[in-house]
């Protein structure tokens, strides 16, 4: 049912707080509630961090339990977790919700223009294989009677 | 003050022979031909930043006395100018004068003031001000800017006939209002005056950096003709008053001088000449206030 576990070396990615869209990785589980939490990569310093801010992704690394930073910087520059975040869906999608909210007003019209072109080559693709259809039908119609 | 000189601060400037033994501690060592030219270059003073960390909010890691030690205030000892205080008291002109009288039984002499009390006090002591202090004509009011309105800026349009238009801005008129231009190819809408606050500021600019407007185009060029002669006639009032506006020949040479400047820039820029040509408007879920300009 879970794939995601927070385990030692599980990146995170944080969601609210000081810290909100950045990624670190779990170094420590302190009680039910923190973990001790390092971002050398991302401009964390090691710190306590509650679960309910994290979210957990898919990449986990390799070190031991309360490794100092350099091993964490080691660890997560050797699997080139930032590379692999940016190319993950998730953070595509926090980096489109971003530019859609930084769209200036001549930004939208280009988009508006863009989308009703898009949008007329898909419906003549449309109308030209409704076409194609409905020839067929009225020829096995014809050959039928 | 020669003890601030010797409490560590980096002035390379003014070094006296007497304190060349202390300059062999210090990194850089100089020659004293460089004096001269040391002396001359004048460093702004620099001041240490706090040598008291702080532990807390108000609470500093050292005490009072260890303070005194650190800032070498025992270095730092100024004296009071007294020597000022000890010319005053030599150097206080004479308040009073004694002067011959003439008459008999007169005593001779006389001792009159130097400084005489003044022989009138005004019953106010500072003039009171005119009610129209500080109030000012309209021509000499402050004009303001919205830093977000600069020249070549698209502007929307908000009020008027024009409203919803995108716009290029020109210039800021003597009043205040805004020199504005459609180009009329572009939306029909002609060189007019906007006011700042009816006006939406996008962040897309055109470069106008070298056109000209020219100089005529003032206030008084745009402002309404009323043409008001009553002279007795009562029935005709209606006549005499300009019903329809009629376009002079000046403004569409004016318009299409302008205009000729401008477009050549905006064809520059893909697309702009179909912003500007659409209008602005909302629908549902679009927000101003979240919108970004």
């Amino acid at each position: 049912v879970f794939k995601r576990f927070v385990e030692i070396g599980r990146v995170a990615f944080i969601s609210f707080g000081r810290h909100a869209g950045k990624l670190v990785a779990i170094v420590d589980v302190i009680d039910q509630n923190r973990a001790l939490v390092d971002g050398p990569c991302s401009g964390v310093r090691r710190q306590a961090m509650p679960f309910k801010c994290m979210q957990l992704t898919d990449f986990v690394l390799k070190f031991p339990h309360s490794a100092r930073q350099k091993c964490v910087r080691l660890a997560w520059e050797k699997e080139n977790i930032n590379e692999k975040w940016a190319a993950t869906r998730w953070a595509k999608k926090i980096e489109a919700r971003e530019k859609k909210a930084k769209m200036t007003d001549f930004d939208r019209y280009k988009v508006m223009k863009a989308k009703k072109m898009r949008n007329r080559i898909i419906k003549h693709e449309i109308k030209k294989l409704q076409k194609k259809t409905s020839k067929k039908v009225k020829k096995t119609e014809k050959k039928q009677k | 003050m020669a003890g601030e000189k010797k409490a560590g601060e980096k002035k390379p400037a003014q070094k006296k022979t007497g304190e060349k033994k202390t300059g062999d501690k210090k990194p850089v060592e100089k020659k004293p031909s460089q004096k001269k030219v040391r002396e001359k270059i004048k460093k702004p003073k620099k001041y240490h930043a706090s040598r008291n960390p702080v532990l807390a909010r108000g609470i500093g890691k050292y005490s009072r006395s260890a303070m005194y030690a650190r800032k070498a205030l025992y270095k730092r000892k100024y004296t009071a100018p007294e020597t000022k205080i000890e010319k005053k008291k030599k150097e206080k002109p004479r308040a009073t004068i004694t002067k011959p009288v003439g008459g008999d039984k007169n005593g001779g002499s006389r001792v009159v003031k130097v400084r005489k009390m003044p022989r009138y006090y005004p019953t106010e002591d500072v003039p009171r001000k005119l009610l129209s202090h500080g109030k000012k004509p309209f021509c000499q009011h402050k004009r303001k800017l919205r830093a977000s309105i600069t020249p070549g800026t698209v502007l929307i349009l908000l009020t008027g006939r024009h409203r919803g238009k995108r716009v290029v801005f020109l210039k800021q008129l003597a009043t205040g209002l805004l020199l504005v231009t459609g180009p009329l190819v572009i939306n029909r809408v002609p060189l007019r005056r906007a006011h700042q606050k009816f006006v939406i500021a996008t962040s897309t600019k055109v470069d106008i950096s070298g056109v000209k407007i020219p100089k005529h185009l003032t206030d008084a060029y745009f402002k309404k003709k009323r043409l008001r002669k009553p002279k007795h006639q009562e029935g005709e009032i209606f006549d005499t008053e300009k019903e329809k506006y009629e376009i002079t020949e000046q403004r569409k040479t004016d318009q299409k001088a302008v205009d000729s400047q401008i477009l050549a820039r905006i064809k520059k820029v893909p697309q702009l000449r179909g912003y500007l040509r659409s209008t602005f408007s909302l629908s549902n879920g679009v927000y101003p206030h979240k919108l970004v300009f």
